[in-house]
């Protein structure tokens, strides 16, 4: 059996990583893209797509999810969230490792690779621990981790509260080229506080999460970060604060990076008040100024990317109440959708700066290559219906989970195939119809 | 929502100014000897996951001044501690047989949450989290209206811990309804600035908080639900924040000094105030079976048209 052909044709092609955006002609034999052009040799027997009205983009990166296996499977399985991941564009995700057991271990993160392959084809890249069962108390093997395949370290939601710890964590994996991704809060100042502390929670009669939880700590690492060279991560930031300290550290020399959420971008803690715990996330919405301050953040590049703390949880969990309840919403499969509608379709920002943000500007904070649209690179790419309109429903979710803020909400933009390394990992209408 | 609010009394907001009002003019009435009765043949559980025993007592004389009869649900002792969720419970209690079940919980928005979950049932809110205690605002309105002649235009300070108070939450919403000022009073770290969300002033001094004020409202320092460091200690609190005689001069003349009860004597209040004539406590207390009856019974009419 000879390689899987298949050429999209007509599709306006978006690859910011080389500056193109123009009505074009894909081809791809077997896990590359052979070519991009019109007029291309095509090989005999290769499935033809029509691409008209449809946009090509690279597979989008996410390096901020969780996909709850093992110990969480009523919320998510590896395989339920690469289905999120193709649904959504993505054709690699990173995934934190506050798993049960922690991802600690060599023995953890092949253990996530070996489900990943039984997937949909979606890359899972995961992210090993810091301290061992994130306890704080003792540093992970990061050699061996990094052997076994961990692209990261991070103790995310329990972030590493000694200083002297993160330190050290630094110095090691510093030597290592290795990337800490820094969930920055201070649970000594989070307290019991379960959104942010604002207004609405003063309306809601809620316990609030300071700002400073979450800026005190980026500043501590940050610093710690310059001191010891090693490249720090700044996760999903929340707050005009924090958005001043990365932008200070960069410019001290810091080599740090930030990444910000598609809710962060968009919603305010008044959705709260709307949506109950499905606006429930650490860290928490924060009012309009931040998020004018994300906004501008990403603008002005202090915020590198967009990733979307894919964070599934069951039903029964969210239905415990806000106070009871798991933080996190879902957000792999309305990712484009959601950045699209605000800042696209207002004129804002161009679809090729947020297919930037999302795939070529994640891939740089990791220290890979940026996905493209180019002749000789793996064919990992998304295709995408935009301009229609849809009401989101649970059907257009991948995940085992349901607590999406924005359910029920009309969209624009929809991804209609997800090709990962050739392989189609997701095909809807026009795409589907190919297969 | 999910759920028919006329048909719960979750929180006194989906009512309008002429309901609360005639809402407020009933208790009075119903204080002064205005009948009995009403919902015979009706029965009331009594929910309550959070330890109360002047709130539960109150209801239940209410419940049986109508006329209805009362189970009690011991939630320390249920399978709520094994695990059972809010929704469960309440379905399990209206399926036993309850018309009306009064629930409190330390969770905010549990009230609500119960109301969906009931198939029939009306739930009473009896204080939820620190969101809202409506019972309680109704009665301390009633009380002011008792002992001041009138709502409108009054100056209330409400002093303490507001921020983790649903007694402040409901009575900041009912009173500047009913035309009266509110103003909260305390450290920043127990009322913080964005208070005024709330439609009321913020004072972090005492002596200027109370300075016009017609009802000086304490607060219970509720010291379990304080965060580490919210106050330095007791006697700090009591030195900025405590109501004395002597203070009670910074407020208007004739004020009257409130409190929702149980009383930490010289902690919010001195207990010198507690026998002083200008202090309704007592008053607030009585009152407080008459709010509920009124509840009860405004809640038995919705069931009866609708």
């Amino acid at each position: 059996m000879g390689e899987q052909a298949f050429v999209i044709r007509g599709a306006r092609v978006v690859d910011p990583a080389q500056g193109l955006d123009k009505q074009t002609d894909v081809c791809v034999i077997g896990e590359e893209i052979s070519d991009v052009g019109t007029g291309l040799d095509i090989p005999e027997g290769a499935r033809e797509i029509d691409g008209c009205g449809l946009v090509v983009t690279a597979g989008l990166m996410d390096i901020h999810v969780h996909l709850r296996e093992p110990g969480g499977e009523t919320s998510e399985t590896i395989g339920s969230g690469c289905e999120a991941a193709a649904r959504g564009g993505f054709t690699c995700v990173w995934c934190m490792p506050n798993t049960d057991p922690v991802c600690d271990s060599a023995m953890g993160v092949r253990y996530v690779l070996d489900r990943a392959r039984e997937g949909c084809g979606v890359r899972v890249v995961p992210i090993a621990s810091v301290t061992r069962g994130m306890r704080g108390e003792k540093l992970s093997e990061f050699g061996a981790l990094v052997v076994a395949g961990a692209g990261a370290f991070s103790d995310d939601g329990r972030p590493v509260e000694s200083a002297e710890m993160m330190r050290r964590a630094m110095q090691h994996i510093g030597d290592l080229g290795g990337v800490i991704f820094d969930h920055c809060e201070d649970l000594s100042i989070t307290g019991d506080g379960v959104v942010h502390e604002g207004e609405a929670a003063m309306r809601l009669g809620l316990a609030g999460i300071p700002r400073s939880s979450e800026s005190t700590i980026a500043a501590r690492d940050g610093l710690l970060a310059l001191e010891t060279g090693c490249r720090l991560h700044v996760c999903h930031v929340s707050n005009w604060e924090t958005v001043e300290v990365v932008r200070a550290l960069k410019g001290m020399g810091a080599p740090v990076t930030a990444e910000v959420s598609p809710h962060h971008l968009t919603l305010t803690d008044e959705a709260v008040e709307r949506l109950g715990t499905r606006a429930k996330m650490k860290p928490p919405l924060c009012g309009g100024v931040d998020r004018e301050a994300l906004i501008a953040g990403v603008e002005d590049g202090t915020i590198d990317c967009i990733a979307t703390d894919h964070a599934p949880h069951a039903r029964e969990l969210k239905a415990r109440g806000m106070d009871a309840a798991p933080f996190g919403i879902i957000g792999l499969e309305t990712a484009m959708a959601v950045v699209h509608r605000a800042f696209v379709e207002t004129g804002r920002w161009s679809l090729g700066f947020v297919v930037e943000k999302m795939s070529s500007a994640p891939a740089r904070v990791v220290g890979w290559e940026c996905a493209t649209v180019r002749a000789g690179a793996r064919a990992d790419l998304a295709v995408w219906e935009i301009g229609g309109v849809y009401t989101l429903g649970e059907e257009h979710l991948g995940s085992k989970s349901r607590n999406s803020p924005w359910l029920g909400e009309v969209f624009g933009a929809r991804c209609v195939g997800t090709i990962c390394g050739g392989r189609v990992a997701y095909a809807d209408g026009a795409v589907a119809g190919a297969y | 929502m999910g759920f028919d609010s006329a048909r719960h009394l979750i929180d006194l907001d989906h009512l309008g100014d002429d309901e609360v009002g005639a809402l407020v003019d009933e208790v009075v009435a119903l204080s002064e000897g205005g009948g009995t009765g009403g919902l015979v043949g009706r029965s009331v559980a009594m929910v309550f996951f959070e330890a109360s025993t002047r709130t539960r007592l109150s209801f239940e004389a209410a419940a049986r001044g109508c006329g209805t009869t009362v189970t009690r649900f011991d939630a320390g002792t249920s399978s709520m501690v094994k695990g059972e969720t809010l929704a469960e419970t309440v379905r399990t209690v209206e399926a036993i047989g309850a018309d009306y079940l009064v629930i409190r919980h330390n969770g905010s928005g549990s009230a609500e949450r119960a109301a969906m979950a009931v198939r029939g049932a009306s739930v009473i809110n009896a204080g939820d989290g620190w969101r809202r205690h409506p019972t309680q605002a109704l009665l301390d309105a009633a009380t002011i209206r008792g002992a001041l002649g009138q709502i409108r235009g009054v100056r209330v300070a409400i002093v303490g811990d507001t921020m983790h108070s649903r007694v402040a939450r409901s009575n900041a919403a009912l009173l500047t309804r009913l035309g009266a000022s509110v103003v909260f009073v305390g450290p920043s770290a127990m009322t913080p600035d964005w208070s005024g969300t709330l439609g009321v002033e913020v004072s972090h001094d005492l002596r200027k908080g109370i300075a016009g004020a017609d009802v000086v409202y304490t607060l219970r320092l509720q010291l379990e639900r304080q965060r580490g460091g919210a106050v330095p200690s007791l006697g700090e609190y009591h030195r900025l924040f405590g109501i004395t005689r002597e203070r009670l001069g910074w407020a208007n003349e004739g004020a009257v000094v409130m409190h929702p009860g149980p009383v930490n004597p010289g902690v919010e209040l001195a207990g010198e105030l507690l026998d002083d004539p200008r202090c309704l406590v007592h008053q607030q207390v009585a009152m407080g079976v008459f709010a509920r009856m009124a509840v009860l019974r405004m809640l038995e009419r919705e069931r009866c048209d609708g």
